[in-house]
């Protein structure tokens, strides 16, 4: 079982959509969140997804298609 | 000995001791270094570190490390110059430089991993590794060399190769990944996960933070021991800008300089601030952006440490302002047309903030300023490639006196 922790950003058409729950029927993949912030026009969320790899790798791809922004939440240092 | 008693998160507080980590396990937030300033009081002073070498390591004390056998390449203690000519320009009267493109891989990234790698040996690991095209991995490449430890550094396989000769010239094990710079992130997380490596930029994080303190504690040591009115420094992820802060106001926990009354501006690449936009709209969250911008060392679309970065600038009386990449180019420009420094495009992006800070009057005529150049202009020089304009002459005095219109 792998864990990852990412934040999701969520658009304004997205908020009333419930994508975490979604995120955990659609695909064997536990989502446990630690941080959030969400108001009536946009929202993030910080969140530790556990389950297989190639689930996690679905789940997150299903995610970013319904158009929520993705992003690991270490290694942000890359060009610099 | 080392002062440094822990971690602690910086959100939420929870604590752990000095380990190799990369996040607060319960709220995912980035953790930092803690001191027993008490202890470390009783052991620095003005002497001790005057009699320390002309390096980042003067400053031994005050950093996380207990190996006396650091890793170093002859970091730090660069210039801080009176920039008179741009001052002029800009119309400050005390402006300075702090010159960080001299060091041994011409940025100031050395600080950071001198720290983070040395502490990596500390920890028995025996391979450095980062993800990075650029100054990051230049410096991590040349340490590891420095040090006998092996390295590999990560980057998306379609970054030209010669972009990567700065990098190469140290031999790491460069490692091409077939997709994005978020696969190769990913990749990092995963290899990070899998083998006893110190990575950079995950596990060592908190201690390369360290490092970056020591540009804070130079530039007060250098104008004699007193904290600068007003800052201006590139945020990418904000950790650098944080650390200059934390430096300045650990200096004057121990008593080395008085209260710090220091505004701190941070500047960021137009095409990719998202800092500077939650600045201006008064947000206390920083949402991510796609960076698209030519400023590439400070590109960074979800800055880590952007929160942090936010509080100090609105807790320090100080603000954010973001240049355009023709504005950074510019800025590149005026300051090596004025002070005869070649900085890379996150230089000129600082020229260009403090040029619209002096014009707005945010920062005025006669405070004590520093502008914070921390990457050389070589590695990127492309971009400014339009300044090459020669006069053509034939091999002859009468060929030469006519074109340039100069009198024998």
């Amino acid at each position: 079982m792998a864990k990852r922790q990412v934040m999701f950003t969520f658009p304004r058409k997205l908020i009333k959509e419930p994508i975490i729950y979604q995120l955990s029927h659609k695909f064997k993949v536990v989502t446990n969140i630690r941080r959030a912030d969400v108001s009536e026009d946009r929202g993030w969320v910080v969140l530790e997804l556990e389950g297989d790899e190639k689930e996690i790798d679905a789940g997150v791809d299903w995610v970013r298609e319904k158009g929520v922004r993705v992003d690991p939440i270490v290694g942000d240092i890359v060009e610099g | 000995m080392s002062y440094a008693t822990g971690l602690r998160c910086r959100k939420c507080g929870q604590e752990y001791p000095l380990q190799p980590i990369k996040i607060c396990d319960f709220c995912l937030s980035p953790v930092e270094v803690n001191y027993d300033y008490k202890a470390m009081a009783g052991v620095v002073s003005h002497q001790k570190i005057s009699e320390g070498p002309f390096t980042m390591w003067r400053y031994r004390d005050l950093l996380p490390v207990e190996d006396k056998r650091e890793i170093d390449i002859g970091t730090g203690f660069t210039p801080l110059l009176k920039a008179d000519n741009l001052g002029r320009e800009l119309g400050l009267d005390k402006l300075y430089i702090k010159n960080d493109c001299v060091n041994p891989t011409y940025s100031f990234k050395d600080r950071a991993v001198s720290v983070a790698i040395t502490k990596a040996r500390e920890f028995g690991f025996d391979t450095i590794a980062c993800a990075s095209t650029g100054n990051l991995a230049a410096s991590v490449a040349a340490h590891a060399a420095k040090a006998n430890m092996k390295s590999y550094v990560f980057v998306p396989a379609n970054v030209e190769p010669g972009k990567l000769v700065g990098v190469a010239i140290y031999k790491p094990n460069l490692v091409t990944v077939d997709g994005s710079y978020d696969d190769v992130n990913r990749l990092c997380a995963e290899v990070a996960q899998r083998y006893n490596w110190g990575f950079i930029n995950i596990n060592l994080r908190p201690y390369y933070a360290e490092g970056s303190k020591t540009l804070g504690f130079e530039v007060a040591e250098q104008l004699g021991w007193q904290p600068p009115d007003c800052v201006v420094v590139p945020a990418a992820s904000g950790l650098l800008f944080t650390r200059i802060w934390k430096g300045l106001q650990e200096l004057s926990t121990l008593k080395l300089i008085g209260a710090v009354n220091t505004h701190m501006y941070l500047t960021q690449a137009s095409g990719s601030s998202p800092i500077v936009h939650a600045f201006e709209a008064g947000s206390l969250h920083v949402h991510p952006v796609t960076p698209n911008t030519i400023v590439t060392s400070i590109a960074i679309g979800n800055p880590a440490d952007g929160y942090h970065a936010l509080m100090v600038a609105r807790q320090s009386g100080g603000g954010a302002s973001s240049a355009t990449d023709e504005e950074a180019i510019q800025g590149m420009k005026l300051l090596a047309q004025t002070e005869g420094i070649f900085a890379e495009a996150a230089g000129g992006v600082v020229i260009a903030g403090l040029k619209k800070l002096a014009a707005a009057g945010a920062i005025k005529k006669d405070q004590l300023t520093v502008a914070f150049i921390t990457g050389a202009g070589p590695r990127t020089q492309e971009i400014v490639s339009d300044v090459v304009q020669s006069f053509h002459v034939q091999p002859n005095l009468e060929s030469f006196s006519k074109v340039l219109d100069v009198q024998v």
